[in-house]
């Protein structure tokens, strides 16, 4: 890629990235997609997350199967644990991929 | 559960196994039957079987794209989950099967909800005593969940 590092920074400032037409909007780290939001298994109140529960935890790899990180999904760190191990077990058992191609 | 002390407490785990696609509903079922006869005979219990169906599998495994998942739920000691282990290892019509403790963390889930109905039937009784600022009562529901 052209971008150096000294450029990526200066794109953290001001909208001088979006001037020069560079792409990749939401590639920076995700600098514009910061959820504040709250973790919703905590409004649910959710104890367990069950491993066979696939349509829940599908929510939460999209299409390349990757684990959503917590600043995407916006779990507290106690349900982003507890959902990852659900979603390692649930791969494990072939319930969900471990990876898409 | 029963009593905590005693050292033979029963654990409780979940087994799920994957059966081949090519056997029947009948051999999956006589399967599944020598199994629970193998844990009660060592003196475990079965709590819960269900047969979750046939499912296409997330992945090939032993280059079958589909099985059938069989769920059961085992009250028992160690021993008995890896004797049923080794027979499901050994077995060719088992593609693959996952065992996971789970009372420990039931009790957990137990432990948080009564303590959840104990806090909320604490605010209930507080609020209706007379505290007329309803607008901190909301918020402080809020902070806790």
């Amino acid at each position: 890629m052209s971008t150096s590092y000294e450029d990526r920074s200066r794109g953290y400032d001001g909208d001088e990235d979006l001037d020069r037409g560079r792409g990749m909007p939401g590639g920076r780290g995700g600098r514009r997609i910061h959820r504040r939001r709250v973790c919703r298994f905590c409004i649910e109140k959710v104890d367990l997350i069950d491993f066979k529960d696939v349509r829940l935890l599908q929510n939460y790899i999209p299409e390349r199967g990757k684990i959503l990180p917590r600043r995407i999904s916006g779990n507290c760190a106690t349900h982003q644990r507890m959902l990852a191990e659900a979603i390692k077990r649930a791969r494990n058992i072939a319930l969900l991929p471990y990876t898409t191609d | 559960m029963f009593g905590g002390n005693v050292l033979d407490t029963k654990r409780q785990y979940e087994v799920v196994f994957i059966a081949d696609p090519a056997a029947d509903d009948d051999e999956v079922q006589r399967l599944t039957e020598n199994f629970k006869q193998l844990v009660t005979d060592q003196g475990g219990t079965i709590n819960r079987e269900e047969v979750m169906g046939r499912r296409p599998l997330a992945y090939e495994i032993l280059h079958k794209t589909e099985g059938t998942f069989v769920l059961l739920e085992i009250e028992g000691s160690g021993s008995e989950i890896a004797e049923l282990e080794r027979r499901m290892r050994v077995n060719d019509r088992i593609l693959r099967y996952l065992t996971v403790r789970v009372d420990e963390d039931r009790r957990r889930a137990e432990k948080f909800k009564t303590r959840r109905a104990a806090k909320a039937a604490r605010k209930a009784k507080g609020a209706g005593a007379g505290n007329n600022q309803s607008q901190n009562f909301a918020t402080e529901e809020n902070y806790e969940a």
